[in-house]
């Protein structure tokens, strides 16, 4: 019988700098069975632990199909985030999981997929990115929006980059607070949403970032002939166990833990629209 | 097997039973009078239960009374349901040393220990389900839980006394215990009619050799239960949940009971089926151990439904909105079942006497200002 809660020692063999307060870090498990026996699906989570501290909920950045890497995205903006911080290659973590639902990678196969992410909810998804763009062939046009506050706040430069160049792929970022070096679009993201063609009979959405842009963005999308039921969405909530038994992540009927954090949006619209669910 | 065996056994000869369960290597545990309520504790004699004891509950109201009866179970129930013995309000997970790759982390298991809790109401049975339910049907087999229900031997006793707070009847759980208990004790005057609901439950009786139960007392105990059923006066009217729940998110009551709620999680802590949780980690001075456990946690509190720097519930109108739509609309969706027991005690136990039922019927009757619906039922 597994056993949740065990954590797992992992030694940070890479940390990298993304910007001031976010680093990636490259995390490879002490013991080299669970090294071995470990995947996961892009858009699940681990339990990150720091000694003596605590643990928090992050989402994988790898790619599934390299399960020889355990990347982990992480701003330091709490008390456990924070300490994660201070670490360099070297010192260990723990990690438990994977744990929730990853993104519909198998049902988006022959589709277009359109990825609107804002912020650091762009790392959620760059593990189905990676696998898409490694059985190309197997799905159609591959749109990805991104919107940042400051230029300061983009990630992974030359990841875009390389999936700019891919073929059939468009790669549109846009900053609300520009400085004079941005060379792309100026506003809020959901303004890209004008600057592509969508054909929405084969068109599949995956969607990460703050609420308020899945909010305001899905309906401009609908608008554009895309259904509720072809949008998903990755969700973020207080989550303590991963597995559906502490009770904080709760959304309407919802663990977004287990049933989430990929939702699909008519499933959990009602809730995400009403203040204090 | 529940209903097939009925055993008599003398009030005065109750102590044969809990010596039988010694015998059998338990730990036996039932009410006992503290501090002025009644909890659980070890007892070893029938002089350890509340006799000639009852208790009055009332909202935001507790009271014990001596009666002067022989009565050995007069008292219905404390604050305490049988939750705390299968998942415990502190229960160790991890020990965890540093070593030369960074850290061990070591499950701690509860050790396996018999404990046979005689006076558990037919509420307490139906809480004990549902917790089963959650921890034990899932993905993942909750270890902790696991191995302290595997330990466990439950003696019901039948209600034959309501109180002003009990609605179980309308929650179709009692008063009489019908499933999940090993047996099953109604207190007839100075008789105790018992009943078999399992094998281990079975075996017991049978080494006791306890007389057969006359049909009179048989009929009586259950004209008993009857009565005590049809005397409750408060009841949920639960036939349009959890639709009509998730209708009221605008309601203005809840505005209202927001503004007399404190907050103090008492309604939670006592609750059967409560089971969120929050894991503390304790550290050692020297940095070189630490420890997890998982210790009971509310969603009344702060920090329930804290993300980085946002607060999904910041007020006391949405926690006491997530803790009753909760209870008995989306736990139906989560698990096929209510929340809610109808045992009371979140209404006794609350210190300003915020009633449930009380709740839900100005939720439900009067006009909601939400018109959203909203899908059920599809957690994956």
């Amino acid at each position: 019988m597994v056993n949740p809660y065990v954590i797992h020692p992992a030694t940070i063999v890479e940390k990298i700098r993304e910007a001031e307060d976010i680093n990636t870090y490259r995390l490879q498990f002490v013991d080299e069975q669970m090294q071995r026996r470990f995947r996961f699906k892009a858009g699940q989570f681990n339990m990150v632990y720091v000694f003596g501290v605590g643990e928090v909920a992050i989402s994988i950045v790898s790619d599934p199909d390299e399960p020889e890497f355990l990347d982990h995205t992480i701003r330091a903006v709490g008390r456990i985030t924070n300490a994660i911080a201070g670490l360099q290659p070297g010192d260990t973590l723990g990690v438990r999981g994977p744990f929730g639902q990853g993104w519909p990678l198998e049902e988006a196969r022959g589709r277009d997929v359109v990825i609107v992410t804002g912020g650091l909810g762009c790392a959620p998804v760059v593990g189905a990115i990676e696998y898409i763009f490694r059985r190309r062939a197997q799905y159609g046009s591959v749109k990805i929006l991104h919107g940042v506050k400051t230029p300061h706040d983009l990630l992974y430069r030359e990841r875009f980059d390389a999936w700019r160049r891919s073929p059939d792929t468009e790669v549109l970022l846009t900053s609300d607070q520009p400085d004079k070096s941005w060379r792309y679009h100026i506003g809020v993201v959901t303004e890209l949403f004008e600057l592509v063609s969508i054909d929405p009979r084969k068109t599949i959405v995956l969607l990460c970032g703050p609420e308020i842009m899945m909010r305001l963005g899905v309906p401009i999308l609908m608008r554009r002939g895309i259904s509720e039921t072809a949008v998903y969405v990755s969700l973020e909530r207080h989550m303590e166990c991963g597995i559906g038994l502490c009770g904080h992540c709760q959304l309407g009927p919802y663990f977004v833990c287990k049933d989430g954090p990929v939702m699909r949006y008519d499933r959990v619209e009602p809730w995400l629209g009403r203040a204090g669910v | 097997m529940a209903g097939d065996i009925h055993r008599v056994l003398p009030a005065a000869h109750l102590q044969r039973l809990l010596d039988a369960l010694s015998a059998e290597g338990y730990r036996v545990v039932g009410p006992t009078v503290r501090d002025g309520s009644v909890v659980w504790e070890t007892i070893r004699f029938v002089s350890d239960l509340p006799i000639g004891w009852r208790d009055h509950q009332e909202p935001g109201r507790y009271r014990l009374e001596q009666t002067g009866s022989q009565d050995i179970f007069g008292v219905v129930h404390g604050p305490q349901s049988l939750k705390p013995f299968v998942f415990a309000p502190r229960e160790p997970l991890l020990q965890i040393k540093r070593s030369k790759g960074g850290f061990a982390a070591h499950p701690a298991l509860p050790q396996s220990e018999k404990i046979a809790v005689i006076g558990a109401r037919a509420c307490d049975l139906a809480g004990l389900a549902i917790q089963d339910r959650i921890f034990l049907n899932d993905a993942y087999r909750d270890l902790c839980y696991a191995a302290r229900r595997e330990g466990l031997f439950v003696i019901a006793v039948n209600c034959t006394r309501t109180l002003s707070t009990c609605l179980c009847a309308s929650m179709e759980t009692g008063p009489h215990a019908q499933t999940g208990f090993d047996l099953a004790l109604t207190e007839v005057d100075d008789m105790l009619l018992i009943e078999a609901g399992s094998e281990a439950g079975s075996g017991l009786l049978f080494d006791l050799s306890l007389s057969p139960a006359h049909e009179n007392l048989i009929d009586e105990a259950a004209r008993h239960i009857e009565a005590c059923a049809h005397s409750q006066i408060r009841r949920l009217d639960h036939d349009r949940l959890p639709q009509a729940l998730y209708d009221a998110h605008e309601h203005p009551r809840w505005e209202d009971v927001a503004g007399r709620c404190l907050a103090c999680t008492n309604c939670t802590m006592v609750c059967p089926t409560c089971f969120c949780h929050t894991v503390e980690e304790t550290p050692d001075l020297s940095h070189q151990q630490t420890a997890q456990a998982r210790l009971w946690d509310s969603c009344f509190t702060q920090e329930h439904g804290y993300i980085h720097g946002k607060n999904i519930r910041p007020t006391i109108k949405d926690r006491y909105r997530m803790w009753l739509t909760h209870k008995l609309a989306s736990w139906i969706d989560q698990f096929g079942m209510s929340g809610c027991v109808g045992c009371g005690r979140c209404i006794t136990w609350c210190p300003v006497g915020i009633d449930l039922t009380e709740e839900l019927s100005a939720l439900l009757t009067s006009s909601s200002r939400s018109s959203w619906t909203s899908p059920q039922g599809e957690g994956s």
